[in-house]
C-alpha cells in the first residue's frame, strides 16, 4: 500500500471510529434510561453497527 | 412436510454448489508474478508472502513445511507435512488424479500425455518442460483447464457439512426419546431456540418464520462453525473468501427474491403513497437497492474474517521482525488477545450474517395490511 492509500484508509478508520462510538455511546444512554429493554436495543445496535461497518470495508476495498 | 422438504433443497443446493466454489476463486487468484526466488526476499517480503499465502484457496492441506538443508546446487530443500488432496480438471474430458503428484508445484504432473503446472496455484497445461510464457504485463499465457478441484476450502466446507450432519442428526434423533436432548444437543438447542426466538421470530413474524428456519439455521451454523475452524492452527481461510461468502450472500438474494409478494414488488416497481414522477424515479433506486443488499452481506464476512486473519499473523509477524526478548512474549499475548476478540467475531459475524438475511427475508414477506 503507497502512501496515499495508507492515508486514506486512516481518514476511513477515524470516520467508522467516530461513527460506531455514537452508536455505541447513544446505545449506552439509551440502555441506562430503559434497563428493560436492554436486549432490543442491542440487537438495533449491532445491526447499525454491522452496516456501518460493511460501508468502511466497502469504502476501505475501494481505497 | 413443506418445511423437511425445503430444508433438503437447501442441504442440496449447498452440497451441489460447494466444489464449485473452490475454483470460482482459484480462477480469480490475481497473479503478481515474482521471479525472484524466495531466499532472495527480505523478511518483511517473506512474512508478506507467507500471509498472502495463507488468505489464498490451495490444491494440498499443509500443515508445517520445514526446511531440512540445501542440494548440491544450493537450492533449498523443504519438507511438507500434510496430506494431498484430489485435483478434478476438465480439458476434453474429465481428469482426476491427487495433488501429490505435483509435490507441492516442484515438479509437473503428467496425465494421458498431457503436462499441467501448478504455478502460483493455479494450474496451467504446459509442455513437457513445463514452459510457461507470459504476455507484456508478466501474466502467463498458457491454457488453464477447468478446475474444479477438491480444494483445501472445499474439504473443510465438506467437513462442515459431514459435522452439521451429524450434530444435528443426532439432536434431532434424541427428540423421538425424549423432551431433553443429551449430549451435543445440550449446546444445540439453546442456539437453535437463539436464532429462533432472537433473530427469525422478531425479524420473520410468527406467522411465517417457520419457512425459513432452515435456511436460516443452515447459514448461521456454516458460517459459525467454519469461522471458528478459521482460528484454529489449522490454517484455513473458508469464510474470508469471496466466493464463498458471495455464494452465501446469492442464497440469501434468492430466497428473499423468491418468498417475495406481491407488496414486496409493489413497494419496488410502484412506491404506493406517492406521486407518480417519483414513482417513476424511484425504481431504479429500488432495484440498486435489492442488490446492494446481498453485495453488503458478502463484503462483510469476507472483510471481517479476513481483516481478522492478517491482523493475527501480522502481530505474530512482528515477534520474527523485531527478534527482541522483549518482542516476543509481548506480542504473543497480543496475538492471545486479538485471538480472543476473534472468537467473539467469529460468532458475531455468522449473527449478523444470519440476522440481516432474516431482516430482508422479512420485508420481502411483510404484510402491508396496515397502511
Amino acid at each position: 500500500m503507497n502512501t496515499i492509500g495508507g492515508l486514506v484508509a486512516g481518514l476511513i478508520v477515524i470516520g467508522a471510529g467516530l461513527g460506531l462510538g455514537k452508536i455505541g455511546g447513544s446505545a449506552m444512554d439509551a440502555i441506562a434510561r430503559q434497563p428493560e429493554a436492554a436486549g432490543k436495543i442491542q440487537t438495533a445496535m449491532i445491526i447499525i453497527a454491522a452496516l456501518l461497518e460493511g460501508v468502511a470495508f466497502a469504502a476501505l476495498f475501494a481505497g | 412436510m413443506a418445511k423437511t422438504a425445503f430444508s433438503k433443497i437447501v442441504f442440496i443446493v449447498l452440497f451441489v454448489s460447494l466444489p464449485l466454489l473452490g475454483f470460482a476463486y482459484s480462477g480469480e487468484v490475481k497473479d503478481a508474478v515474482q521471479h525472484e526466488q524466495a531466499d532472495e526476499l527480505t523478511s518483511k517480503q517473506k512474512i508478506k508472502k507467507f500471509i498472502e499465502h495463507h488468505l489464498k484457496d490451495s490444491h494440498d492441506f499443509n500443515f508445517i513445511t520445514e526446511k531440512t538443508g540445501e542440494d548440491s546446487h544450493g537450492e533449498a530443500q523443504y519438507k511438507h507435512y500434510g496430506f494431498s488432496l484430489p485435483i478434478i480438471l476438465w480439458d476434453n474430458g474429465v481428469k482426476v488424479f491427487m495433488s501429490s503428484k505435483f509435490h507441492h508445484g516442484e515438479t509437473l504432473a503428467e496425465l494421458n500425455g498431457a503436462f499441467y503446472k501448478l504455478y502460483h496455484g493455479i494450474i496451467y497445461k504446459t509442455d513437457a518442460q513445463g514452459t510457461i510464457s507470459y504476455d507484456d504485463h508478466d501474466h502467463p499465457t498458457n491454457d488453464r483447464p477447468l478446475d474444479m478441484s477438491i480444494t483445501k476450502n472445499v474439504t473443510m466446507m465438506l467437513f462442515t457439512l459431514a459435522l452439521m450432519f451429524v450434530l444435528f442428526g443426532g439432536l434431532a434423533r434424541g427428540y423421538k426419546k425424549g423432551p431433553i436432548p443429551t449430549g451435543a444437543g445440550r449446546v444445540l438447542e439453546p442456539l437453535v431456540l437463539y436464532v429462533r426466538d432472537e433473530i427469525a421470530i422478531p425479524n420473520i413474524g410468527k406467522k411465517k418464520y417457520k419457512r425459513f428456519m432452515p435456511f436460516l439455521l443452515s447459514v448461521f451454523f456454516f458460517i459459525w462453525i467454519l469461522n471458528l475452524l478459521g482460528l484454529t492452527p489449522l490454517g484455513v481461510n473458508v469464510t474470508g473468501n469471496i466466493a464463498i461468502t458471495a455464494c452465501l450472500a446469492l442464497f440469501t438474494f434468492l430466497v428473499t427474491q423468491f418468498s417475495g409478494n406481491k407488496a414486496y414488488w409493489k413497494h419496488i416497481f410502484w412506491m404506493p403513497d406517492v406521486p407518480v414522477l417519483m414513482k417513476i424515479a424511484l425504481i431504479p433506486v429500488e432495484l440498486l437497492g435489492i442488490l446492494t443488499k446481498p453485495f453488503a452481506l458478502m463484503i462483510r464476512l469476507y472483510a471481517n474474517i479476513s481483516a481478522g486473519h492478517i491482523v493475527v499473523m501480522s502481530l505474530l509477524a512482528l515477534i520474527y521482525s523485531f527478534k527482541s526478548w522483549v518482542a516476543g512474549p509481548s506480542f504473543f499475548f497480543l496475538t492471545f488477545f486479538i485471538s480472543i476478540i476473534e472468537i467473539l467475531v467469529a460468532f458475531l459475524q455468522a449473527f449478523i450474517f444470519t440476522m440481516l438475511s432474516s431482516l430482508f427475508i422479512g420485508s420481502a414477506v411483510a404484510d402491508h395490511d396496515d397502511h
